[in-house]
């Protein structure tokens, strides 16, 4: 491990390869596979700390941004496809989500399934006819159709024009449990999400998340390996559609009210920037990207409406410091066991 | 035994330029093939008609006796063909174990819900590819770090894990395009040495190469090349003896010489 350790550290001049003794530790807590657990152990706690109305409000928002970073991360950290527009698949969530369970009269859980099969629609309405394009020009068509989905939903009625809709059920009643209630929210917001930045996560490292990567780092070697390059971003985008429309159910049932201003092009952007400030490719900085996104505003609250300018400020010093983000993927697994060295028993079966 | 790979009168024009024009030769499984040629002669532009990259203007490809010209490269692959690239095109912040596993794509083995629940299917599957990565960078002889991002390491070092990424797609076909480039001599000899042991494995190779010596020593059979057209094709002796290869290629008779008549091109 720490053979490793060194052999990036010199060999790497992108990764800021100062390795002081504080750095060394910092790359060992980071680096640490329990990290993740850490996190959530933190997300269940805090309530105990604080459970004010706005501390939980704020915190179940700052869940849900997680859950649409790690959707967006699937399409540009590990694919490499720059999406403008992916607010449009939260906006899809929500609004099926709230249409349906106001008209059914249903709990907003029971519309999962419908939320799942309209997000892979959207993503394929969206995808199938783009993705045949590269960079630029993929991401000013995807910003086009943010806009449109945000403009669509303005107008139509079924979905309530500009002012949206409200009153939607809340999310489920069992019994005496009310799952609405802020503090159970909370904790069911946090499971949900923690569930999905797991799959996520494990999508990531597995043969699907290789052909993403594969397609991220050059389209021709990976199609010359057999990976229909078309079908792989394809799905890219509709998993992320998913994780977005995971988090427009969640949006819908926590503010019981959706309208279009909730889905600007503003919106695209904050979810972007969480992703490519956390570091493109690696959930953990993505989820420590959309907290820092969702969280900073609220701490920087005593500076009023200098607040927003500070919270630039900050953004730009971090890309300036740190350009892969705050936290890269490493690109680094580990060398060869014992147990893995015995190819000659192994080579029998190698050719067909 | 029917020929693995049949090139018939293969086309292939941007605009007026006629980057490949009427190119025909076979390969035989467990057989190497030199495909050589001044710069600008066509052989990238004929290697990228067979593997799909470019859609040929004319003539068919035959793999085991199917007509794949024109098909998505992936497809192409899919039925059986594997290739490097002239320039190297790995996976660059990628580790050298996933850049050979990009060669075993088509294994399959495993869904995506597989990975999410992380099944014994999809352990068993991440073992096997990690095993297969392995045997498959011991079989071109690599060295170094394996769990290491590529772009770490040396060029001549990066060069056998295309090959080996290239090997792990276990295709009937492998071409290889200018494999020698940039290599020392003693990394030539063991190239020399792994090209004829990925033909006994009962592949069929084709390689596009600037290095004379190497050509003359590793291959069957020499298709030449010059101004998209094909101008000779024989043994090495044969070829070496062709007044045409003399007077368009090799410009003198001076047989030993390496990278020769580079300026005509």
């Amino acid at each position: 491990m720490t053979s490793e350790n060194t052999t990036e550290s010199v060999s790497d001049p992108n990764d800021q390869g100062k390795e002081s003794a504080v750095g060394t530790m910092l790359t060992r807590i980071f680096e640490n596979k329990h990290i993740g657990w850490a996190g959530l152990a933190v997300a269940l706690l805090v309530p105990v700390l604080n459970s004010t109305p706005y501390a939980l409000n704020v915190m179940t928002t700052a869940a849900i941004f997680v859950v649409l970073a790690s959707g967006l991360n699937i399409v540009v950290g590990y694919c490499g496809l720059l999406d403008l527009g992916y607010i449009a698949f939260l906006a899809v969530g929500a609004y099926t989500a709230g249409i349906l369970s106001k008209a059914l009269e249903l709990p907003v859980l029971f519309t999962l399934p419908a939320v799942v099969i309209m997000c892979i629609l959207a993503g394929l309405i969206i995808g199938a006819p783009t993705l045949r394009l590269r960079s630029d020009y993929l991401a000013i068509v995807t910003l086009g159709f943010g806009e449109i989905t945000r403009i669509t939903a303005n107008n139509l009625s079924i979905t309530g024009g500009p002012s949206g809709i409200f009153g939607i059920p809340g999310f489920l009643v069992i019994g005496n449990l009310d799952f609405q209630s802020p503090l159970i929210f909370y904790y069911l917001t946090v499971i949900i999400v923690s569930g999905l930045v797991l799959a996520a996560a494990r999508l990531g490292k597995s043969r699907l998340g290789r052909a993403w990567k594969f397609v991220k780092e050059d389209e021709d070697a990976a199609e010359s390996m057999g990976i229909n390059t078309y079908k792989v971003k394809l799905l890219a985008y509709i998993f992320g559609a998913v994780w977005g429309g995971f988090g427009g159910m969640l949006f819908a049932s926590h503010l019981t009210a959706v309208s279009p201003m909730s889905f600007l092009f503003l919106q695209s952007a904050l979810v972007l920037m969480a992703v490519v400030m956390g570091g493109m490719g690696n959930i953990k900085g993505v989820v420590l990207g959309a907290l820092v996104i969702s969280l900073l505003p609220e701490f920087l609250r005593d500076f009023s409406e200098y607040r927003y300018l500070l919270f630039g400020v900050l953004l730009v010093v971090v890309m300036v410091f740190r350009p892969k983000g705050f936290w890269p993927p490493r690109g680094t697994e580990a060398e060869r066991t014992e147990a893995q060295g015995d190819v000659a028993a192994f080579a029998k079966g190698v050719k067909r | 035994m029917s020929a693995m790979l049949e090139v018939t009168d293969l086309k292939m024009a941007f605009g007026g330029v006629k980057a490949v024009d009427g190119l025909t030769f076979s390969a035989n499984a467990g057989e190497i093939i030199a495909v050589i040629g001044p710069n600008g002669a066509g052989k990238t532009s004929a290697f990228n008609c067979i593997t799909g990259f470019y859609k040929p203007t004319g003539g068919t490809v035959k793999l085991k006796g199917e007509d794949i010209a024109g098909r998505r490269p992936a497809d192409i692959a899919h039925a059986g063909v594997t290739r490097t690239f002239q320039n190297l095109r790995l996976f660059n912040d990628m580790s050298v174990l996933d850049n050979v596993r990009a060669g075993m794509h088509l294994y399959g083995g495993q869904n995506f819900l597989d990975a999410i629940f992380h099944t014994p299917r999809y352990k068993h599957s991440e073992a096997m590819y990690t095993e297969e990565a392995h045997y498959w960078l011991d079989f071109v002889g690599y060295r170094g770090n394996r769990g290491v991002p590529i772009r770490n390491l040396s060029y001549g070092q990066q060069k056998p894990v295309e090959i080996s990424r290239a090997l792990a797609r276990k295709a009937d076909l492998l071409l290889l395009d200018e494999p020698a480039a940039g290599l020392n001599h003693s990394e030539k000899q063991s190239l020399l040495d792994l090209v004829r042991r990925i033909r006994d494995l009962g592949t069929a190779v084709v390689l596009i190469e600037h290095d004379m010596g190497l050509v003359m020593e590793v291959s069957e059979r020499i298709v030449v090349m010059n101004f998209g057209k094909e101008i000779a094709e024989g043994t090495p002796a044969e070829v070496k003896a062709d007044p045409a290869v003399i007077e368009a290629y090799l410009g003198q008779d001076d047989e030993d010489e390496e990278e020769p008549a580079l300026g005509d091109a």
